[in-house]
């Protein structure tokens, strides 16, 4: 295991790259396809939406906590076909990440990075309001076909959630 | 106030002015969360060591959980005593006293105030300037104390000092299930969930004891057969009928009959992930695979195969509740049984595959009451009487809360 290198260390292709990633991402989850969703993350990757309080505080409990791609993928069955809901738009609006670290090396290395995000939410006849506002905390990786999510950590501020919450962040 | 029209008798067809008007809300408030009426505050767990204190309400009132030095429990209005500033605006923390930034009066974690600056006045030039007069009593000026009673690892409070016991408040049928959840062992806090629902509260104690819904409009329920019409069940209720168990055990999933035949039996649903119901049984379940316990008016205890959780209902005026999640386990569980609630607490909560639509068919419940000031709502499922049932085809535990409701809200004002 190479210790971490220092966010420096990280070439502008690669930046790039994850900065495409990062935009893509939103893309996919304000565009409605929601098969596209699973597609960002690894196999066995990590995808938890947690209150900053469970957070901080050191408490286990996510909002929505799933361990594997399949989990994502019983997620969007779920949207789709079984969750009763108000349909609504979101928009995300998704700063420029912060890289905290590389480490590894070749076609193995792992970057750490984080970034902060907005998400609006437009019901139908209604106005747009502030739906959930949180920073991503995440683990990407180089995959075959690109870059992918080993971990997405999606930590809120909003912890008073407007009723539900049915669609990715 | 307008007395709500009750069609027929009975409580089977319950008025939508039940759920709109301010000043009914008023007086809930006054009968059913500050009077006659033990109300939910915290787990012991939330404040292990003396001078921890959570801030949390008492249905619309702001009060503090907070353990002493001796380990006792007391609960506390946060409201100064001397201009009535709500002082604590942390949730959680730790202290020794509590102070009143705005002039400083301070209290015990008992809520007797100790400290008032300047009470003797300020000396100033060989003379002694203003102070508090001479009769002013600090044993006077407490914070307003609520009587409290824990069993089982969780705390219960009441502004109402001649409140009959926690135990005789619950009665005996439904405090055997209580105690079958919190049954002496330490609990472990696991965290929260929060959601703003924007509908009446009691619309909330009526979701958890419909058990009419759960195997319609949770896909997931009737699907993997966690909750459904031909499941081996049981509803009780108190003598009141204000609360109630509806205790589930799992049946066979896959299709059967009428039960299955509604659009949200989905036969070719297969989980990509099976891990989502990785259920293994506990020796303290004792059989039911679900029981789902309504302490009227603030709290639901939910069992769920090994998701465990208290929903604590925080009202805010007619028309909308905070519903606070508090996601426990035992102190014995082994690391994989922690795990596997953590896993499970995925169908519950603003978010899970099952509680999520709840709150979405609350919100549009209050719009179509907001409507239509006139109408009711039909709850004649199993009939129009009052009884414990042996299988969830009935809305009785509804008809029941609104037996005890009606008696409470029409009592004159010197019985209620």
């Amino acid at each position: 295991m190479t210790p971490d290198l220092p966010p420096a260390a990280l070439d502008f292709e690669t930046y790039q790259a994850l900065l495409q990633l990062q935009a893509d991402y939103a893309a996919a989850v304000d565009g409605g396809d929601w098969s596209l969703w699973p597609e960002f993350f690894t196999d066995d990757a990590v995808y938890r939406l947690q209150p900053r309080e469970n957070h901080e505080r050191g408490f286990p409990l996510a909002t929505l906590s799933f361990e594997s791609k399949g989990m994502l993928i019983d997620r969007v069955y779920g949207i789709r076909e079984t969750l009763f809901h108000d349909p609504y738009y979101q928009r995300h609006v998704v700063g420029l990440p912060r890289v905290l670290g590389v480490s590894g090396q070749g076609a193995r290395w792992r970057l750490r990075c984080e970034s902060n995000y907005a998400v609006f939410r437009t019901k139908l006849d209604g106005p747009s309001t502030v739906f959930n506002v949180g920073r991503y905390l995440d683990t990407v990786v180089q995959t075959p076909t690109g870059l992918k999510f080993a971990e997405r950590l999606c930590v809120y501020d909003s912890e008073m959630i407007p009723n539900a919450m049915i669609y990715p962040i | 106030m307008t007395p709500l029209h009750w069609e027929a008798d009975g409580t089977h067809r319950i008025p939508f002015a039940a759920y709109t008007s301010d000043a009914l809300h008023r007086q809930e408030l006054a009968r059913l969360f500050y009077k006659n009426h033990w109300c939910y505050v915290g787990l012991e767990v939330e404040i292990p060591e003396p001078g921890d204190f959570k801030r949390t309400v008492v249905g619309e009132r702001s009060v503090i959980m907070v353990r002493a030095a001796d380990g006792a429990i007391s609960v506390v209005e946060n409201v100064c005593a001397h201009r009535g500033m709500q002082f604590c605006r942390e949730r959680h923390g730790k202290r020794s006293e509590f102070v009143c930034p705005y002039h400083q009066w301070s209290y015990t974690l008992q809520g007797d105030l100790q400290g008032v600056p300047f009470r003797r006045g300020v000396k100033q030039g060989g003379r002694i300037n203003g102070g508090m007069p001479a009769d002013f009593n600090t044993a006077d000026h407490g914070l307003t104390k609520l009587r409290v009673a824990s069993r089982g690892g969780v705390v219960f409070a009441t502004f109402d000092h001649a409140m009959e016991t926690l135990e005789d408040f619950i009665g005996p049928a439904v405090l055997a299930y209580f105690d079958r959840l919190f049954n002496g062992r330490a609990l472990t806090l696991l965290g929260y969930n929060r959601q703003r629902i924007p509908g009446n509260w009691k619309l909330m104690q009526e979701n958890i004891k419909d058990p009419y819904h759960p195997g319609l409009l949770h896909t997931w329920f009737v699907t993997f057969g966690l909750w459904r019409a031909d499941n081996e069940s049981k509803l009780v209720m108190d003598r009141h009928h204000r609360h109630a168990a509806m205790v589930s055990t799992r049946g066979t999933a896959g299709a059967a009959g009428a039960v299955t035949a509604v659009a949200s039996f989905k036969p070719a649903m297969q989980l990509q992930d099976p891990r989502f119901l990785d259920i293994v049984a506990e020796p303290w379940w004792g059989g039911p695979t679900a029981v789902m316990t309504t302490l009227f008016p603030s709290v639901i205890f939910q069992q769920q195969v090994n998701s465990v959780s208290v929903r604590h209902i925080q009202p805010d005026g007619h028309g909308a509740f905070d519903f606070v999640w508090t996601h426990f386990g035992f102190a014995d569980d082994a690391p994989d049984m922690t795990q596997r609630r953590l896993r499970q607490a995925n169908l519950f909560g603003p978010a899970g595959f099952v509680s999520a639509d709840d709150g979405e068919v609350i919100e549009f419940s209050q719009q179509g009451f907001e409507q239509k000031p006139q109408h009711r709502t039909l709850v004649e499922l199993g009939g129009h009487g009052v009884a414990d049932a042996d299988h969830m085809v009935t809305e009785t535990l509804i008809r029941g809360m609104y037996r005890y409701w009606r008696q409470v809200m029409e009592a004159d004002e010197a019985a209620a």
